[in-house]
């Protein structure tokens, strides 16, 4: 019973940094309609620039996240412009090619990221890294803690921002009736850059949070492909409490079968979840019927 | 007489520069590979391809191999072992290159063994683990010295027995290099009659380990036998240090690869503490043979310049040591003559930077040198630490041991 318990406390503060690395897609895959493979990439590519920072400088990681933020933003402003004029623009078959266009960046990213540091695996150092917090019999590691908290801000703040900002609520617009938007004078692409800038520069404070939760290698983008892209899909795209629900729901099972039941099986289970919310709601557990 | 000297110093001079002069004409002795230079094997790949090219440079120096020059030949498999076929096809059959060396690791290795078999050559194996135990080819030499199979894992638990172990707790990534790993630990730890009383496998790229840990320490072991990837290393060890692993564990670790490399040593620090692992090579006293600091002389500044393991204590000498094996045995048959080459290395041992290496018929080692050390008072954020004596006191073999087991587990981790 109390490993049971311990499990899903673990399960939902995991949860949480699953949410914490999925937001991002979730705006720009969920709201956009960007098939952006290279989310992922871009979250590792963060996170070296956090280790840069702390390596160097000894910045605290989730300070460093912040500092790369304004960066990352036009990063994913230039990204946006450079995939829409080639690719978006163009027409209907243009989703297929921009998966290849985001795959080309995510592996553009992988060697740069091998040319400028190595090979090697990364980490940071910073106070709450290597701690537990004691709860009776329980021990909490401190890295989690700090995921849960960061995710749960974010969710809230970008939840605000879509909800109550001018500018989130066109965003929800465009993702809706782009034609709509467009006849009422504003410029779609102008607002879908605008909101693929916000999905990138979340990844200053995901990517921290990546690489304090545990260390980093230039290919670990592949790991998190499916991640993040599960949790989007099953969160229903667009929803950012969705997501963040989705993510708990996927943490707690992949840590129950992984402590109870053999861990050979907790991927295969929360693959199989997400096929089983696919069947049932198509739209995902918080979308809404198109 | 002084013209006459010089006459004749003229003359030996001339000579000696015609001569010189066809041995630059002769064409080189080509050695073919595939290195991992990008994918998850990049790290052990780079550092292995700099020990052998530091042997080239060197044997070069020497004049070469039969008076011709040594050229690598090196393509990058991408960490993946559907590549390594399609390469080293292209070597024999484009580049005809005279010797292979094997990719580094076990799975771009594994496919290549038909192949070599099938033509009949000469195969100098690079780190992988029991390729050649299904095909059994005659002409494979491992320069890794892990000798018998289950010798890594007996090794291991014959530590943890003499320090009052009588059960196992068994944690292995879902892989096969684990997955080999544990079973041979499996098969130790039933001829040495004790119980295995956790026994699990996760997926790679598990992301949190605190859940599997709770679970091992609920079963209280006395030894626990790890056999992860470097991510999972990693991983396994943060988790350790948050929710412990309770005063009854005497002994920790034994197949924890990334342990060995610089990268993670320094990012773990202190974390190290206590873990009991295998190694290949550690700058303790024992392990300094003929030409094993001047090859470290050499690679720390090229290593630095290559952004490649700044120790490389794991796999760069082995390299280094491949060439040696190769090098010893032509000059002793006087030609490239791949089953007189390996007949001799059949035969004879050959001393390397890495001691002296004798082979079993099988192409392993005829007796293990593959260390167990003791991580002891290491200190966060210092790589240069690694360097001294002291760090990873070394428990196994007996030969090469230079100190005691700390135990228990949580006492040695202070």
């Amino acid at each position: 019973m109390a490993l049971l318990l311990d499990a899903v406390v673990i399960g939902v503060l995991l949860g949480c940094f699953y949410a914490a690395v999925s937001l991002g897609l979730s705006v720009s895959f969920g709201l956009l309609d960007v098939p952006h493979v290279a989310h992922p990439a871009f979250l590792v590519m963060a996170s070296y620039a956090v280790f840069f920072l702390n390596d160097r400088f000894d910045i605290d990681p989730l300070l460093a996240g912040l500092m790369i933020t304004p960066l990352l933003f036009l990063f994913g402003l230039v990204a946006y412009r450079l995939y829409y004029e080639t690719f978006e623009k163009r027409g209907s078959d243009a989703g297929v090619r921009g998966i290849a266009f985001f795959f080309g960046v995510a592996f553009i990213i992988e060697v740069l990221i091998i040319l400028q540091f190595g090979v090697d695996q990364r980490s940071v150092t910073a106070t709450y890294i290597g701690k537990a917090w004691r709860i009776g019999d329980m021990r909490i590691p401190l890295r989690l803690l700090v995921a849960f908290a960061v995710a749960a801000g974010l969710t809230i703040l970008l939840s605000l921002y879509l909800s109550k900002t001018f500018m989130g609520r066109a965003i929800r617009a465009v993702a809706q009736d782009q034609e709509a938007l467009r006849l009422m004078g504003a410029n779609p692409v102008k607002i879908k850059q605008w909101a693929f800038g916000i999905a990138t520069a979340v990844l200053g404070i995901a990517g921290a949070l990546l690489i304090i939760v545990a260390p980093v290698d230039p290919i670990l983008d592949r790991a998190y492909i499916g991640r993040t892209f599960c949790v989007v899909v099953m969160a229903g795209l667009g929803s950012m409490t969705g997501t963040l629900i989705a993510a708990i729901i996927l943490g707690v099972v992949e840590t129950i079968v992984l402590t109870l039941f053999g861990a050979s099986w907790a991927p295969a289970i929360s693959f199989a979840m997400l096929l089983g919310v696919l069947a049932i709601r198509p739209q995902g557990l918080f979308g809404r019927r198109s | 007489m002084k013209r006459r000297t010089f006459l004749g110093g003229t003359i030996a001079a001339a000579v000696v520069g015609r001569t010189s002069g066809v041995v630059a004409e002769q064409p080189p002795v080509k050695i073919g590979m595939s290195m991992a230079q990008t994918g998850g094997l990049a790290g052990g790949g780079k550092a292995s391809q700099l020990g052998i090219d530091i042997w080239r440079d060197d044997v070069n120096a020497k004049g070469g191999l039969l008076g011709r020059k040594v050229e690598l030949i090196v393509y990058d498999d991408k960490s993946s072992a559907s590549e390594t076929p399609a390469i080293y096809s292209k070597l024999l059959d484009v580049d005809k290159v005279d010797l292979l060396f094997a990719p580094y690791a076990t799975v771009p290795t594994a496919p290549l063994m038909p192949l070599v078999k099938q033509r009949g050559l000469l195969l100098m194996g690079n780190f992988s683990f029991q390729v050649n135990s299904k095909v059994g080819h005659d002409m494979w030499f491992n320069n890794a010295p892990w000798g018998p199979a289950d010798s890594w894992a007996a090794a291991f638990l014959d530590l943890g027995q003499k320090a009052g172990g009588k059960t196992m707790a068994l944690l292995a990534a879902d892989q096969e290099f684990a997955q080999n790993l544990a079973v041979t630990a499996k098969a130790v730890a039933k001829k040495l009659n004790m119980s295995v009383v956790f026994d699990q496998s996760y997926p790679p790229n598990t992301v949190e380990f605190s859940g599997i840990l709770r679970a091992l320490n609920a079963a209280k072991p006395d030894i626990v036998y790890v056999a992860s990837y470097p991510p999972d290393s990693a991983g396994i060890l943060r988790a350790v240090n948050e929710i412990g692993v309770g005063d009854n564990v005497k002994i920790f670790g034994g197949g924890m690869v990334g342990l060995q490399f610089a990268a993670v040593m320094e990012n773990l620090g202190s974390l190290l503490n206590g873990v009991v692992n295998y190694n290949t090579w550690l700058p303790e006293p024992n392990m300094y043979f003929d030409g094993t600091k001047a090859f470290f002389d050499a690679y720390t500044p090229r290593a630095k310049e290559a952004k490649v393991d700044p120790l490389g204590y794991y796999l760069a000498p082995f390299g280094y040591a491949s060439g040696q094996l190769v090098e010893q045995a032509i000059k002793a048959v006087g030609s490239l003559d791949q089953k007189a080459i390996a007949k001799y290395l059949h035969a004879n041992e050959v001393k390397t930077i890495v001691g002296p290496i004798a082979f079993s018929a099988d192409g392993e080692r005829k007796e293990t040198a593959t260390l167990m050390a003791q991580f002891r008072g290491v200190k966060d954020k210092n790589v240069e630490q690694f360097r001294s004596p002291g760090k990873q006191v070394i428990l196994f073999p007996e030969r090469l041991k230079s100190g005691e087991l700390v135990t228990p587990f949580e006492a040695a981790r202070t």
